[in-house]
């Protein structure tokens, strides 16, 4: 009998949750799965709770040996950090021309077939998943230390960040522009030229402008491997304990960083 | 089309970039100077240059086939890094709440909110190889350096994200609750926990991808890792190893990025 | 511009047409069967309209013309070629004879105005011409003059997102104009404009396939429209032919027979009203 005098009204549940039982479940397991690999990872680095001790002593000691910054440094490195920008300028440049074909071998819409994409997509993934420094020690075991290891390193590592967000362009770009090309009994590639070159034009330049300012930050640091700049100079204060002089480097990189940073800023506001 | 087509131009140019022809050839000029002064400046030395590549495919062979006969060195070098990414994402998760407090504007005092800014900019522009061989001055060789830097850089990361929502959070929805009735935790959990809380875990996810990125890395300067192996391999000439450390290294990045962007769509 | 060139009789096949669609049918992957055996026989200079409800197949006849749908059957003779068995070398060939103008007027939208006209003419040039905008002085000659034809003058440096819709549509006709094609294709030209705008279109595309000798196959989905433009209309019914003949002879019949039943006689006073563009 109790079935018949609730049933009518038991349209609605009594209990309401956001989530269902599992979801909450499957939440709660992958953060509790996370904070125990963290927990396991940093008991598995073996660190030594003693160096923490004194670590603020060090740390001001450090300082204070920084100071005075010994202003006289400062003519030494002016080429370097010439360098430096140069490095991320014309790693940048080869970059963008590379990164053209790349891209439409590796979109879905425009490459030749499944075999020309995988080597597109593998391409991508190789440039994009080693650092610059990384790439760094490759070229300066092909060119030797200098400069233009330095420079290919910027290119071999922006050439696959440039075509992945341009390959993603050209798979968004406007089918309607393109068919109207093709329509007309234009070539592959014409098609591709003034069919989608003009599309995704904003995001190559934006893309490219953007990776200039990472990579004058990425040239900072390619003389620790040899491949030329700044960070050599750095390196070599650091070692010889040259604290002053230290403070000197590091304030230039920061100067130049932040101006590339401000550059390239305004450049993207004024094409976007 | 025959008809008048005499009447017409016969040679059309394209509209000249930045406003004027002569401003045009002065941009194409300007960065040919470019090209020209750059590459006397680094005094490239085209010989060597040539020289590298025959020198890229001897190495090239000497590369192939990669040598995965000493992976449990490479085992623990991979291991390493990953344990430094986790362990960093985690402590740099902690710090970055009193730091991304103390950066946001409408939460802090001027003087603190300055300094934590300072603090932000600096770490940001600093890349993490040179904050890595600072921590290994003070704390030696080793995975304990290259931990304090991606802590470090976390720390920073997510404070300037914590700091940036504190500042967006609307202001609608927290008097919408306190209007009902409730108190401080349950407007905290019902009006600003919901507007973080995806954005944030997307971001901690994003962050710990980024330090197994540049956990690979650091090890160039002995902060631990397997970045360490691989500057050990190709100061060898131990070519063969170093293309298993890249291979191995390239398929542990994609694989962190995988799982970050599966994680975030999944949260959208 | 007089009388029929001497070259259209060498480029009419034996039966002497200038368009022949044979048994065409198109499925698509899903099964879908959007034309179902259409023939269709275009022998002289007219504007052929074809209508149709929507999902009648009237999009997929036109872009199969020029495979920018891939037939699954049938033949299709522009004069003396077939389309649907040639190569794609052959094809982008065939293609350069055959223009195009689209509903969404498909401008690349980041270039000027002379650029999308020019680009009618890719077909006659090579990749560097057309990578560096060399185009040969006949063919900047001539998409000035037909830039004046359809009401544009003066705007060749004009960048294609600054137009409006009517504008657009006037560059692609342009550009379709700059093919010199022995068919024009064209794609509801109108579904994106306003009314008026859509009539100066429609009068527009019918003088100038008037003047050029030019068959012209229109897909269009306003019937008043369709009858007010064409000398031929075409209904297409669930992939079929099921009406060809004069605008004169659409009754409410034949349009219930089409699109199915509903009170036609509105549609059919106001296109008797109307007898602009046809002479």
């Amino acid at each position: 009998m109790r079935t018949i005098a609730t049933a009518p009204d038991k349209r609605y549940p009594d209990v309401w949750r956001r989530r269902s039982l599992r979801e909450t479940v499957t939440g709660w397991l992958w953060t509790a799965a996370i904070a125990f690999a963290a927990a396991w990872s940093v008991s598995a680095l073996d660190i030594e709770w003693a160096f923490f001790v004194d670590a603020h002593e060090q740390a001001l000691d450090l300082a204070q040996r920084m100071w005075p910054p010994r202003w006289s440094y400062l003519p030494v490195i002016v080429r370097p950090l010439i360098e430096t920008i140069h490095i991320a300028t014309l790693g940048t440049m080869i970059a963008l021309v590379l990164s053209i074909p790349l891209a439409f071998l590796a979109a879905r819409n425009t490459t030749a077939n499944g075999f020309t994409w995988a080597i597109g997509r593998a391409l991508l993934v190789a440039s994009r998943s080693v650092n610059t420094i990384i790439w760094g020690l490759v070229f300066v075991a092909i060119f030797g230390p200098g400069a233009v290891a330095g420079i290919a390193a910027v290119a071999a590592r922006s050439v696959g960040f440039l075509a992945k967000l341009v390959a993603e362009a050209i798979e968004e770009a406007d089918r309607g522009q393109i068919e109207a090309i093709e329509a007309t009994g234009a070539s592959t590639a014409q098609v591709y030229l003034v069919g989608i070159l003009p599309q995704v034009m904003p995001v190559l330049i934006g893309t490219t402008v953007y990776r200039w300012d990472i990579n004058v930050r990425e040239s900072s640091v390619l003389g620790f491997v040899g491949a030329g700049g700044i960070g050599l100079y750095l390196y070599a204060s650091i070692n010889q304990f040259a604290w002053q002089q230290v403070l000197v480097v590091l304030a230039a990189i920061l100067v130049i960083v932040l101006v590339s940073e401000a550059v390239s800023a305004y450049i993207r506001a004024r094409i976007s | 089309m025959s008809t008048g087509a005499a009447a017409y131009p016969t040679t059309w140019r394209p509209p000249a970039l930045f406003g004027s022809r002569a401003r045009q050839r002065l941009a194409l000029l300007g960065v040919l100077a470019y090209l020209v002064w750059s590459v006397s400046d680094l005094n490239v030395d085209v010989n060597r240059v040539l020289a590298g590549f025959p020198r890229a495919l001897d190495i090239f062979g000497r590369m192939i086939p990669p040598d995965f006969t000493r992976w449990q060195l490479l085992a623990t070098g991979m291991l390493e890094s990953v344990q430094m990414a986790l362990a960093a994402t985690l402590a740099g998760l902690v710090l970055s709440v009193p730091l991304g407090i103390a950066a946001a504007r409408n939460l802090a005092p001027r003087a603190v909110y300055l300094a934590a800014r300072g603090l932000i900019v600096l770490g940001r522009t600093l890349h993490e190889v040179i904050i890595a061989i600072f921590f290994v001055k003070l704390f030696g060789f080793g995975p304990v350096a290259g931990l304090l830097t991606l802590a470090f850089a976390s720390a920073i990361f997510l404070g300037k994200m914590l700091a940036e929502d504190i500042e967006n959070v609307r202001i609608g929805p927290v008097e919408a609750v306190r209007a009902t009735g409730a108190g401080f935790g349950q407007t905290v959990v019902y009006a600003i926990v919901p507007q973080v809380l995806a954005r944030t875990v997307g971001v901690i996810i994003y962050r710990l991808d980024a330090n197994v990125r540049h956990s690979t890395v650091i090890g160039i300067v002995g902060a631990g890792g397997i970045g360490q192996t691989l500057s050990a391999s190709f100061s060898r000439y131990d070519f063969d190893f170093a293309l298993a450390i890249l291979l191995s290294i390239i398929a542990l990045v994609a694989l962190g990025e995988w799982f970050s962007d599966w994680v975030r769509r999944k949260l959208r | 511009m007089a009388g029929v060139l001497p070259a259209d009789a060498a480029r009419e096949n034996s039966r002497g047409a200038l368009l022949a669609v044979e048994a065409l049918t198109k499925v698509y992957p899903g099964g879908q069967r959007a034309l179902d055996g259409v023939s269709l026989v275009v022998e002289r200079p007219e504007i052929v309209a074809i209508i149709g409800s929507s999902g009648a197949g009237k999009s997929t006849l036109i872009r199969c013309i020029n495979r920018l749908v891939e037939p699954t059957s049938g033949q299709i003779w522009l004069g003396a070629a077939e389309i649907v068995g040639v190569s794609r070398r052959e094809l982008r060939r065939l293609r350069r004879r055959i223009a195009m103008i689209f509903q969404e007027f498909n401008l690349v939208e980041r270039l000027t105005v002379m650029e999308n006209v020019l680009s009618g003419r890719l077909g006659s040039v090579g990749f560097f011409a057309s990578a560096f905008r060399r185009f040969p002085p006949q063919d900047i000659a001539g998409a000035y003059a037909v830039l004046d034809r359809v009401g544009l003058g003066g705007y060749h440096d004009t960048r294609a997102d600054a137009l409006s819709g009517g504008q657009r549509q006037r560059v692609g006709i342009a550009r379709a104009l700059m093919q010199n094609p022995d068919l024009l294709l064209v794609d509801e030209p109108t579904a994106s404009l306003d009314p008026k705008t859509a009539r100066q279109i429609m009068r527009l595309i019918r003088e100038l396939a008037t003047e050029r000798r030019r068959p012209a196959l229109v897909n269009i989905h306003d019937v008043a429209l369709a009858q007010s433009f064409a000398d031929r209309v075409v209904g297409l019914k669930s992939g079929r032919v099921a009406f060809d003949g004069p605008p004169s002879a659409l009754s409410a019949e034949t349009l219930t027979e089409i699109y199915g039943a509903e009170d036609w006689s509105q549609t059919i006073r106001r296109a008797d009203d109307e007898t602009e563009g046809r002479q």
